[in-house]
């Protein structure tokens, strides 16, 4: 199975270790993952803004990159589902799939073998859950599933917190978390409000920008959560962090 | 001031941002144990949607047989284009009757028209009867909340209002004291005003008659007794038949405040003896909207206010910082239309979380419609200068995989790659955020190096 890795322009600049785990996660299951080196960016953050027309050149590198694979996968929901809805090819649209959806969906990863004994919080990005739908929504009468507690499940040792509010919005956002400063970091602090209340001891979600957001505010915060995405957890990472749960 | 400025005032009072984000939020609860409760929930919704697809597809031949019916009925129907049509009609009324007092319920097209301030100028006294609307009123503040005017006050704000406009005692703020002195100040007007105008919640084509839904009895109140009842609506309040009110009255309060139905459901169908009816079917854009493929749906809209409650930017900004009639996520697909220039920061406004979408009884494509919205701002000139030097600087840097890679490894050492800091000199992100820490090496290094220079 031939894999193309799709990783966003910020976690290759700034959270290597993130890609680095997707990397190996799909190799231990089989995958034959290629990087496609000249890739840069989905788009998004132009499309979002309103500049759609300005990424005809990034969905073209996008295209010639990622061309000739069985699957892309990305670890990201929000880049993903750009890709799917907006780049309008939909030869590439159907290949293209999340970490999460893909470790459940085609490896149908059911037995993880690995372990992290501690409490983890786990924050729904919108995109992920919303827009590809890795989650049943809050707001929907209709049975709940999670793909991402599917495989958190089979974590040894790892105890998911109960929030009070299960998919609210961090405030991110894109470039709103600049634009919106003042309503980005209150719906932020607020969603990290609600982890320190419920015991979280590390956040995790499938996309690194709400997190890098929170992140940012729990260490200007000097907050104790440590912050890390699910690819890492689900690859066996190793941490120490106060009062592991046994 | 602009979204992002009035929402950054909102959040300078902590606590009470606070209060106004779990008030609402325990309104969407409310919602969402309401709607659970029954299985159908999401068919419903679906049977709403289309329903009203029918009706905007239709909108032409529903509105003429609406006419037809309800002047057969003793209704006199009148049309306006636009908002100051819709005023001057309502005047003329009123002149026509001598009368230079009025009642009025809840009505969110006379907020739109800014009636109110219209006939103020032109010397008629106008009572909202709504007690949120009323208080309000008192205060010269516009409505936040579609469905619940007030809720950015608190019972203490409440009581100093009507301590100064009502009489009542200083530092009351018991609600049971402060309802009963609104109610007796209301119930005067009642008795004593000739006109009254109701908004309106549903025109049936079918019959000509139309549905009023309250839960303070205030419209029925205005309406029983008054010689002169007006009731004002934008044309997209047509469905085609009656028995599609038992959709429609399902989702409304369901999805407003979490009742079973609102309290009063009142049907208007003719005059009684020696009393006047009128209709004003507005446009005010609408026939524009209904022209916009990507925005029509937004037409479907039954003014329910479940999109503000589940919004997260809404309930910690306010209703006021929308700077709109109707605010929250509905308002921002709807403002545009109204007036590009005015309302071009209201799109951006959200995270496109895509909550209130899913909570929207007539499943209207919200935050599909904020994204698209933004587009055409952008196109149409209505943005910034130095986003759009920013975002052509981004897409050359993103567009060449030789300058990303050299920006990227400068930039993370000057954090200027970073697409969220580049529309901007200050950089907003660090005032209350770290960055993230630089790590040595990009992915695509550290990649070349250990997966033989794939």
């Amino acid at each position: 199975m031939k894999v193309a890795l799709f990783i966003p322009c910020y976690v290759d600049q700034f959270y290597p270790q993130v890609a680095i785990a997707t990397l190996e996660l799909l190799e231990k299951y089989g995958c034959d993952v290629h990087f496609p080196k000249n890739q840069t960016c989905c788009g998004q953050p132009m499309a979002n803004s309103g500049f759609e027309h300005l990424t005809q050149g990034c969905s073209d590198l996008f295209v010639e990159n990622f061309t000739g694979f069985d699957y892309i996968v990305c670890p990201s929901g929000s880049c993903t589902l750009h890709i799917k809805e907006h780049l309008g090819v939909p030869g590439i649209a159907k290949k293209c799939y999340e970490l999460i959806e893909f470790l459940t969906d085609v490896l149908i990863v059911d037995d993880l073998k690995v372990k992290f004994p501690y409490k983890v919080g786990l924050h729904q990005s919108c995109h992920g859950q919303r827009g590809l739908k890795l989650a049943q929504m809050s707001e929907l009468n209709a049975p709940p599933f999670s793909k991402v507690e599917r495989l958190l499940d089979q974590v040894e040792g790892l105890e998911l917190v109960n929030l009070d509010r299960k998919d609210e919005c961090c405030g991110f956002g894109g470039t709103f978390c600049v634009a919106e400063e003042a309503l980005s970091v209150r719906m932020g602090q607020d969603r990290i409000a609600d982890h320190l209340k419920n015991g979280t001891q590390v956040l995790t979600a499938g996309d690194m920008s709400c997190l890098m957001h929170m992140e940012g505010i729990i260490r200007r915060e000097k907050l104790p959560i440590k912050v890390m995405h699910l690819a890492e957890i689900l690859n066996g990472a190793e941490i120490s962090v106060a009062e592991p749960v046994s | 001031m602009n979204h992002a400025e009035l929402a950054e005032n909102f959040i300078k009072d902590g606590e009470r941002t606070t209060w106004h984000d779990e008030t609402l939020w325990f309104v969407r609860k409310k919602r969402d144990l309401a709607a659970f409760q029954i299985p159908e929930w999401e068919a419903l919704r679906e049977a709403a949607s289309q329903i009203k697809h029918n009706g905007l597809s239709h909108m032409h031949e529903y509105l003429i047989a609406f006419e037809e019916k309800a002047t057969a009925n003793g209704i006199k129907v009148h049309w306006a284009m636009d908002a100051l049509e819709h005023n001057q009609i309502v005047h003329r009324i009123l002149k026509e009757n001598s009368i230079a007092e009025i009642i009025k319920s809840k009505s969110m097209l006379t907020e739109e028209c800014h009636l109110n301030e219209y006939l103020i100028e032109n010397g008629v006294d106008v009572v909202d009867t709504d007690l949120g609307e009323r208080i309000v009123q008192l205060r010269e503040e516009k409505p936040s909340h579609i469905v619940l005017p007030a809720i950015h006050l608190k019972k203490e704000d409440v009581g100093e209002t009507f301590h100064q406009h009502l009489g009542t005692e200083k530092g009351n703020k018991d609600p049971q004291y402060l309802t009963e002195a609104a109610r007796q100040h209301l119930r005067e007007k009642f008795v004593s005003r000739k006109a009254a105008l109701t908004g309106v919640n549903f025109a049936v084509a079918e019959t000509g008659e139309f549905v009023v839904c309250t839960n303070e009895g205030n419209a029925d109140m205005g309406a029983h007794l008054a010689d002169v009842h007006i009731a004002c609506m934008g044309f997209e309040k047509i469905i085609p038949e009656r028995k599609h009110l038992g959709v429609f009255l399902r989702l409304l309060a369901r999805s407003a405040t979490g009742q079973p139905i609102t309290t009063y459901s009142s049907h208007f169908k003719k005059p009684r003896p020696g009393q006047q009816m009128h209709i004003v079917i507005v446009d005010n854009g609408r026939s524009q909207q209904l022209g916009r493929e990507d925005f029509r749906n937004s037409l479907k809209c039954i003014r329910c206010g479940a999109c503000m409650n589940t919004c997260p930017v809404y309930r910690r900004s306010g209703g006021h910082s929308y700077h709109s009639a109707v605010a929250g996520p509905i308002g921002s697909i709807l403002a545009p239309n109204l007036d590009m220039r005015k309302n071009a920061d209201l799109p951006f406004a959200s995270t496109l979380c895509g909550s209130c979408s899913n909570v929207c009884p007539v499943k209207i494509d919200i935050h599909d419609q904020l994204y698209k919205w933004r587009q055409v701002l952008v196109k149409e000139g209505h943005v910034p200068f130095g986003k759009k030097v920013a975002m052509r600087a981004m897409t050359f840097t993103l567009s060449h995989p030789g300058v990303f890679k050299t920006a990227g490894k400068m930039g993370r050492k000057m954090m200027g790659l970073a697409p969220f800091t580049v529309s901007n000199g200050l950089n907003p992100w660090y005032k209350q955020r770290e960055m993230p820490a630089p790590p040595k090496e990009s992915f695509r290094e550290w990649f070349s190096k250990n997966r033989n220079g794939q």
